[in-house]
């Protein structure tokens, strides 16, 4: 390793005028000595929750094999307290997206999403996971598992070693201490509902466009439309 | 030998080569033979099962290494590669046409089962019909799929051109990501007036519980359908297995798969032989070295071109570390699955950590190596690991095998749940077309590095480890056996490693391969990895196909199963040692 | 053989490994993170625990290791031939980049993951130089393959592995700023190669002459 610091690029957090609103909103609210105290169990109840986090034992592809590495002797996950990889996604926190997400298998990963208990987080490992990797111009391939769940940290690499992944949950972790009760939607009232799962028809079929791919299916010039010519050297297509 | 040839007579004619094979049917059924020559024998269609049986009985070609398609844009061509395991040496190859509207042949399941998740792969993904199946439905993509996605006219969502590499890239390669090129914004695409909105996904058809036959039998229990996975720890992978149970005892498995189909041959006939080096490593990702090693062959084949004697040497320390690596980490997952939790897995992925740090060092990357290269490998091993690799083979690791021996193989609770369970006869195996040591493990003494030795590995010495009754056990032991041949091959090969080039000619990043086809196959740690490749003379193949040994070993888990119980299932699922890389490709 | 021996047998290979550990730990007791421990824990004639205790340890990468490739750069000099370092950023400020945008490696890319603009002279014509260099690295699936076949050693695979982030829609398409570091990174993470490619050159002046 070379002691130098690389340069990575920066890390950016998406932060939506509304998300600036909501924390103008709680500074002014929440002051006081009770600001402190809810500091404060935060900091336990973050604590607690970054050191066991408990993943979905569930593996896809290739980034599979080195996350069993990761959970083996050399690397020993269970350092971070995430040694229980669990066969139920109902007693998961974590789920690690581990590899090419296809198409056949959208749906149920959609589904074991839904299943998980909240918080949940999910990670995707490799760049299959965050954005097709090198089958993204596959058939069968959903480009990024982001396109079906939230998505909190991705682990680019193609598999990324144990230590990659390793430093990815640690970015995980990190994201964890920053939460606040204050505002954690599983604190909310409601019924929170899940992703729909997607459909498998003649192609996959996401289940929140179903009106947008009804009418653009009808409708072939505005469909031809969106698409973004690409340069190309004259060469014959 | 039951089911294969009689011994042979001293002066029998070479039927290694098809235009002597093509006589004979000839002789028998005059007609059949629509033409012949070293690429193969093209049969008329209605009479392909008649020939193929012919084959199969009389003159002993008793093991359909592969089929698959060619997609001719005037025809579609139906290709078979036959073996005679008693015989050894190359595999013929036996090609149908089949019309290019509604073609259809005749299914060779009835002669061949190990045809049977092949037939239907090539239905899935070319859209020929094979009469006679007895379960023909799509088994990588879904049912309800439109289009068939292996021929030449399908466009994918994300289609750019015909061949890598694409004009858009370089020059004036301003960065534009695929989902913006695509009217959905997605990797998707759907006839025009399709109705999302109204539309109904095909149901997947369950059986329903047959209550007189349930009381026709004398234990009051009903048969039920278990559905198992696609996630499921215990299924290596996103395998679905579909359980029909009476009680606790297995009455039937039906694997369905697809999971993870990643269009390993799609994306193969737009790379260049170059590009698809490293997408082979993610074929079967335990062993992208020993994948390596058998594309390179494929395609070497069709260069005539041979590596030097050190690159040689380099291939066969890499493929045999590979098989030492993938059996450890098998036999500890089998224990995982016995209930063992771990405690073997982690022993053995210790040992695998050093043998991928070797990888690492060389090639660069732990697991996907990308290292061989047409003629040669990519880069020079150092001093430093032959030092080390010789110490690994000859001191550590000959004990933690002796180790892993002693704690696994003496364990009497493996003794019990093993012995006599998941027995897969000789005759099934081979009819089956199982593969390595899945096929060994029945009695099959069949090793390709033995039978059409490839590589240098004639000039080593070591044994075929066979089984005898073809149980979970004998298919636990024989792995374990291999590990000790592959220490055996790993020493003879240091010992004689010699100085020199590591590669034929210039590298070249754009590899023209001549006008032509093979099939070229190596022996995987998981049995035989085959490539099928047609080459138009240009950089990119016409058509590209990998035959999967997990995806065909996993045709034969039915027959496995039946009659045990389902805690036996999942043992007998391990000991098949699976990849869903390669099971999906 | 009695029932049950077998079992025993097995239990013995645990407890070695066990007792191993701890011979390993007294040895070095009180030094958790030591360098010779950690060394010979980790090479093939290591015994006993085997863990690395990332991040404060963590495992050599050798150097044909390769994760994302990066494109090499000569630095600006001073008059005492100095490489110039940008106040802002901390690096070596770009004198010259050695790729010539020839397309080798967009060419050979397996995944199709690069994108090379080409550098145009006022007049119009092609400059020997990327105004663009795009890869996007959530398809680069870290073959090397550019690495391998670029005739100018411009473009070599970096060691950095630590590369998670919370999006990627934004900093997973590394452009030329990003992509860009000087050849003195290059010497360091890759010396053999370096050496060679030195010895190369040096050969290569010498013909001219």
């Amino acid at each position: 390793m070379s002691e130098e610091k690389p340069q990575t690029p920066p890390m950016t957090i998406a932060n939506s005028e509304q998300e600036w609103l909501d924390e103008q909103v709680r500074r002014t609210i929440w002051t006081g000595p009770w600001n402190k105290f809810i500091d404060l169990v935060d900091l336990i109840y973050n604590w607690g929750r970054r050191n066991s986090i408990w993943p979905l034992g569930f593996g896809l592809a290739c980034c599979a094999i080195e996350m069993i590495c990761t959970s083996a002797t050399r690397f020993d996950i269970a350092r971070f307290g995430m040694e229980l990889f669990r066969g139920t996604p109902r007693q998961a926190d974590l789920m690690l997206v581990s590899g090419t997400v296809t198409k056949k298998m959208a749906p149920a990963v959609v589904r074991l999403y839904n299943q998980m208990a909240e918080p949940k987080y999910v990670v995707a490992m490799g760049a299959c996971a965050s954005g097709g990797g090198p089958f993204k111009e596959g058939y069968n391939v959903v480009s990024g598992v982001d396109k079906l769940v939230p998505v909190d940290v991705y682990i680019p690499g193609c598999p990324p070693t144990p230590q990659a992944l390793l430093y990815g949950l640690m970015q995980l972790q990190k994201k964890i201490d920053k939460q606040s009760i204050r505002d954690a939607a599983w604190y909310r009232k409601g019924v929170s509902e899940g992703v729909p799962e997607p459909i498998l028809g003649p192609d996959l079929i996401d289940a929140r466009r179903l009106d947008e791919i009804t009418a653009l299916s009808a409708d072939p010039e505005k469909l031809a439309a969106r698409a973004v010519k690409l340069a190309t050297k004259g060469k014959k297509e | 030998m039951s089911v294969t040839a009689p011994v042979a007579p001293p002066n029998t004619p070479n039927y290694n080569d098809p235009q002597i094979v093509a006589e004979q049917i000839k002789t028998k059924y005059p007609d059949a033979v629509e033409s012949s020559s070293a690429q193969g024998i093209v049969v008329q269609s209605d009479q392909l099962r008649e020939v193929a049986r012919y084959l199969h009985d009389e003159l002993a070609f008793d093991y359909l290494n592969n089929v698959t398609s060619v997609d001719w844009q005037d025809r579609f061509e139906v290709v078979y590669n036959l073996t005679s395991l008693e015989r050894g040496g190359a595999p013929i190859t036996l090609k149908v046409n089949a019309a290019r509207e509604n073609p259809s042949v005749p299914s060779l399941v009835p002669v061949f089962r190990g045809a049977d998740f092949q037939e239907r792969e090539v239905y899935d993904l070319m859209g020929i019909r094979f009469e006679g199946h007895p379960n023909l439905r799509r088994i990588l993509l879904w049912d309800g799929f439109e289009g068939y996605p292996l021929r030449k006219d399908y466009k994918e969502p994300y289609y750019e051109e015909e061949k890598k590499p694409f004009g858009s890239r370089w020059d004036k390669g301003h960065h534009v990501i695929a989902e913006d090129r695509n009217p959905w914004h997605d990797n998707v695409q759907y006839p025009s007036n399709f109705d999302a909105v109204a539309y109904k996904p095909p149901r997947d058809q369950i059986q329903v519980i047959d209550a007189a036959q349930a009381a026709a039998m004398r234990l009051r229990t009903d048969k039920i359908v278990l559905n198992f996975g696609p996630q499921h720890p215990s299924t290596h992978g996103v395998l679905r297995l579909r359980v029909t149970l009476e009680g606790e005892t297995v009455r039937g498995v039906e694997p369905i798969v697809g999971y993870l189909h990643r269009n390993h041959d799609k994306i193969g006939e737009r790379n260049t032989f170059v590009g698809n080096m490293p997408y082979t490593d993610r074929l079967d990702y335990f062993t992208s070295m020993a994948n390596n090693l058998a594309y390179a062959l494929t395609v070497e084949k069709l260069l005539g071109i041979k590596p030097p004697e050190r690159a040689e040497y380099i291939r066969v320390i890499m493929a045999e570390l590979t098989r030492w690596q993938n059996h450890a980490v098998a036999l500890g997952f089998i224990y995982n699955d016995l209930g063992a939790f771990y405690t073997p897995l982690i022993y053995a992925m210790e040992e695998r950590e050093l043998i991928l740090d070797l990888f690492e060092a060389t090639a660069g990357s732990r697991m996907m190596c990308n290292y061989m290269r047409f003629g040669g490998v990519a880069r020079d091993v150092t001093d430093d690991f032959i030092a080390k690799c010789k110490y690994l083979v000859n001191e550590r690791l000959p004990r933690r095998t002796d180790e892993l021996e002693a704690y696994m193989v003496g364990n009497e609770i493996f003794h019990s749940r093993a012995k006599n369970i998941g027995v897969l006869p000789r005759d099934l195996a081979i009819n089956y077309s199982t593969a390595g040591p899945v096929l060994r493990a029945s009695g099959v003494k069949y090793d390709i590095r033995r039978a059409e030795p490839y590589s240098i590995y004639d000039r080593f010495d070591f044994e075929i480890p066979t089984g005898t009754t073809g149980d979970l056990y004998d298919r636990f032991i024989v792995r374990v056996a291999e590990m000790r041949e592959s220490l055996k091959i790993l020493k003879q090969a240091l010992d004689q490693f010699p100085a020199g080039e590591i590669m034929t000619g210039k590298k070249n990043y754009q590899v023209r391969v001549p006008k032509g086809e093979a099939y070229g196959r190596g022996e995987n740690p998981k049995g035989e990895l085959g490539f099928y490749v047609v080459s138009d003379g240009t950089a990119n193949p016409y058509r590209y196909h990998v035959r999967g040994p997990s995806f065909i070993n996993l045709t034969a888990l039915n027959d496995m199963c039946v009659g045990y119980k389902i805690a036996d299932m999942i043992v007998i699922l391990g000991s098949l040692d699976i990849v869903m890389g390669e099971v999906d490709r | 053989m009695a029932f049950g021996l077998g079992l025993l047998n097995g239990l013995k290979y645990t407890a070695t490994r066990v007792f191993k550990t701890y011979v390993g730990d007294f040895k070095h007791l009180g030094r958790r993170y030591d360098d010779k421990l950690f060394k010979e824990r980790q090479s093939v004639k290591g015994s006993g625990i085997f863990t690395v205790q990332y991040p404060e340890e963590k495992l050599p990468v050798p150097e044909n290791f390769r994760v994302v490739p990066f494109l090499v750069y000569e630095p600006a000099l001073d008059e005492n031939g100095k490489p110039l370092i940008d106040p802002a950023t901390g690096k070596e400020m770009i004198g010259k980049q050695k790729c010539t945008a020839c397309g080798i490696c967009s060419k050979v890319c397996p995944p199709q993951c690069i994108w090379i603009v080409r550098a145009l002279t006022p007049e119009g014509k092609p400059k020997p130089q990327p105004a663009e260099f795009y890869i996007d690295i959530d398809i680069c699936m870290n073959c090397g393959s550019c690495a391998e076949f670029c005739p100018f050693d411009s473009i070599k695979m970096d060691h950095v592995y630590e590369l998670a982030n919370y999006e990627r829609h934004v900093s997973h398409i590394y452009d030329i700023g990003v992509l860009s570091k000087p050849a003195s990174y290059h010497a360091k993470i890759h010396p053999t190669d370096w050496a060679a490619e030195e010895a190369e050159r040096a050969a290569k002046e010498a013909k001219k002459k």
